[in-house]
């Protein structure tokens, strides 16, 4: 019974994880309809950004992560101002084949800088080891993801449910003609939300070194489960896809435990069945265009 | 001239064989002679170039974006080496045949699922069914040989007359010949009133429907055939190498295949064929550069042919050749590639 529980628990933390990595693909993939294959990229690129502030100079770690945060979100701007704005209009297959360049850039890039084997991020005492409760097994680090990444959570709801900025966006996500006919200004919108789901990514890089291992194959490693995070989550809010993240991170912790042999085999099949199933996703609507 | 013959006699023109094809493979057929100690890397070119022309069967004519053709490539590469190792077909031509079938029954199979949905529900399943396969094949280590690959693959010789040879020679023809005949079932088939009906549906599948095509079986059947193709360009992998091993399944293998045909333009069957060639070089001279990073200046070139436009590269690339046309057999003549969006 406390396995179970324990494994609940290491679910849901996994889960809350995908979700931060995956809700900036979200907004660019189910809002804007722009196949965003790079998103691992800007993920690994918080991830090592922290990875060196902690290990090399010597930061505090949670001073490191709000610096993964703004360093992956300056990256995703820098890039949306310059690559992704001319892209928006183009095919699926162009934004494929552009995103998997970058994809492959990124990867090339960060083996060349900092080598091909797996980095470990250098975690303070106070969250290393786990305690007991009610003999349930609780690992520390988890419990402060599933704090972080639940406060995130609720924070992203409320600013897209009450702002006016996330009235904004909902807008001209529904309608870009119309909402850019108001005075609301279409690209400044996709692109602030573009970095800010970048941000996100990098943060969730930065604290899912301890848990999924960071080397430079992450991008195309998480690829798939980003994509299974919106396809099967839908866009029509944030609250699919984290339904959809909390039910991929239980089945993969759960999968891997109870039928190791499997390997991924339970998640792929699930997505597959899902997809021919609700198409627009568990919680989607029949796309908007 | 009424509408529906002027259609025809307009298809008829475009399908008759041009002075240009005929030299491109007389062209590809001296390489044979002409560089007979390359005859490993102009196999894998070969090899290359049959599997990106069954990617533009799909992407090309029928306009379905696929991010997991390697998982037939796979299925046809572990299929031949499955055939050859156990000494079920020994015969590699039947193999070829065998391995390419078992590769289809896959593709019909996954067709009724990749039909549905848009491009990109389409692009998900073909990538899940492709990370799929290749979870299976780990699993099932004690078939496939799990990480190790297939191994101790003894190939006989093709139509028990000629062996394969170590320089690859027998290889290269065989390979040429496969590739060759293919092309011409391909060919045939663009262009046959089945292929004009597929390019109908890639450009309105809404109105190709309205006039009556039959849009879902359309698709199935050539989703089918491409898987066919992808199959015999993996059977042809492991019989030219005599290897089979899960990268057979890799993502990366899509994802280049992709480029290739980028490369050599969609939607005109030579496409494939003079893309494996560029890609091949490229990654040559890359990775003489660079050793370990060659993956950097893919990706980059990649990054520029979108942002530059592929319509527009294309054209820059032809305008030399088509000045050189114009010159000799005046206006009409001229080469443009029929490029046109997924």
């Amino acid at each position: 019974m406390t396995a179970i529980l324990t494994n609940l628990f290491d679910g849901v933390a996994y889960g809350m994880l995908l979700f931060v990595l995956a809700c900036g693909l979200a907004v660019t993939l189910g809002l804007m309809n722009f196949v965003n294959l790079a998103h691992g990229a800007f993920a690994m690129a918080g991830g090592y950004v922290c990875m060196v502030l902690v290990n090399l100079m010597g930061w505090p770690f949670f001073a490191a992560l709000p610096l993964a945060f703004v360093s992956s979100a300056a990256i995703g701007i820098a890039l949306e101002r310059t690559l992704y704005r001319h892209l928006y209009t183009r095919s699926h297959l162009d934004q494929v084949l552009f995103t998997i360049g970058l994809t492959f850039m990124s990867v090339a890039a960060v083996d060349y800088i900092q080598g091909s084997s797996r980095v470990f991020i250098n975690l303070p005492a106070a969250l290393q080891g786990q305690f007991d409760l009610f003999g349930v097994g609780i690992g520390r680090y988890r419990l402060m993801i599933i704090v972080i990444c639940g406060l995130l959570t609720v924070g992203l709801q409320m600013v897209l449910a009450k702002t006016r900025f996330g009235s904004r966006l909902r807008a001209a996500v529904d309608d870009p003609r119309a909402a850019s006919g108001l005075g609301i200004n279409v690209p400044q919108v996709f692109a602030f939300t573009f970095a800010f789901g970048c941000g996100l990514a990098g943060l969730g890089g930065a604290l899912s070194a301890e848990i999924l291992g960071l080397d430079p194959y992450f991008p195309l490693k998480f690829m798939i489960y980003f994509l299974i995070v919106v396809t099967v989550g839908g866009s029509s809010s944030i609250t699919g896809p984290f339904l959809a993240s909390l039910l991929l991170g239980i089945g993969d912790v759960a999968g891997k435990y109870y039928v190791p042999k499997m390997g991924p085999f339970v998640i792929y099949t699930m997505m597959i069945v899902i997809l021919i199933w609700r198409p627009n996703g568990l919680f989607g609507r029949p796309a908007a265009r | 001239m009424g509408a529906a013959s002027d259609v025809g006699y307009h298809a008829q023109r475009q399908a008759r064989w041009h002075y240009g094809e005929i030299a491109f493979w007389l062209i590809v057929l001296a390489c044979g002679f002409v560089f007979p100690s390359r005859y490993l890397i102009m196999t894998d070119i070969l090899r290359l170039a049959l599997f990106t022309m069954s990617l533009d069967l799909i992407l090309g004519y029928a306009g379905i974006v696929s991010l997991g053709h390697a998982a037939f490539f796979g299925v046809g590469a572990y299929a031949a080496g499955l055939l050859a190792l156990h000494g079920i077909i020994n015969e590699p031509v039947l193999a070829l045949i065998v391995a390419g079938l078992a590769a289809m029954v896959l593709g019909f199979a996954t067709s009724f699922l990749v039909i549905r949905g848009v491009d990109l529900t389409r692009l998900m399943v073909t990538l899940g069914i492709a990370l799929l396969l290749e979870a299976l094949a780990e699993r099932f280590s004690n078939i496939t040989g799990g990480t190790d690959g297939l191994q101790g693959i003894e190939m006989q010789p093709i139509f028990g007359q000629i062996p394969f040879d170590m320089f690859g020679k027998a290889g290269f023809f065989y390979s040429l010949a496969v590739l060759f005949v293919l092309f011409l079932f391909a060919r045939r088939v663009v262009h046959s009133p089945f292929g004009l009906s597929l390019r109908a549906i890639k450009n309105n599948p809404l109105r190709a429907a309205a006039i009556g095509i039959p849009v879902n079986r359309r698709l199935i059947a050539i989703y089918t055939l491409a898987a066919f193709y992808a199959g015999i360009a993996g059977a042809l992998f492991t019989q030219t190498t005599a290897i089979a091993s899960l990268d057979v399944f890799a993502f990366e293998r899509s994802a280049d295949l992709m480029l290739v045909l980028v490369i050599g333009g969609t939607g005109y069957l030579y496409g494939g064929l003079i893309g494996a060639v560029v890609f091949r070089m490229l990654q040559e001279l890359f990775s003489t550069i660079t050793p370990q990073y060659w993956q950097f200046w893919i990706g980059l070139v990649l990054v520029v042919i979108v942002l530059v436009g592929r319509q527009r590269l294309h054209r820059w690339v032809l305008y030399v050749p088509n000045l050189i046309i114009r010159q000799v057999a005046g206006r009409k003549a001229v080469v443009a590639v029929p490029e046109s969006d997924a």
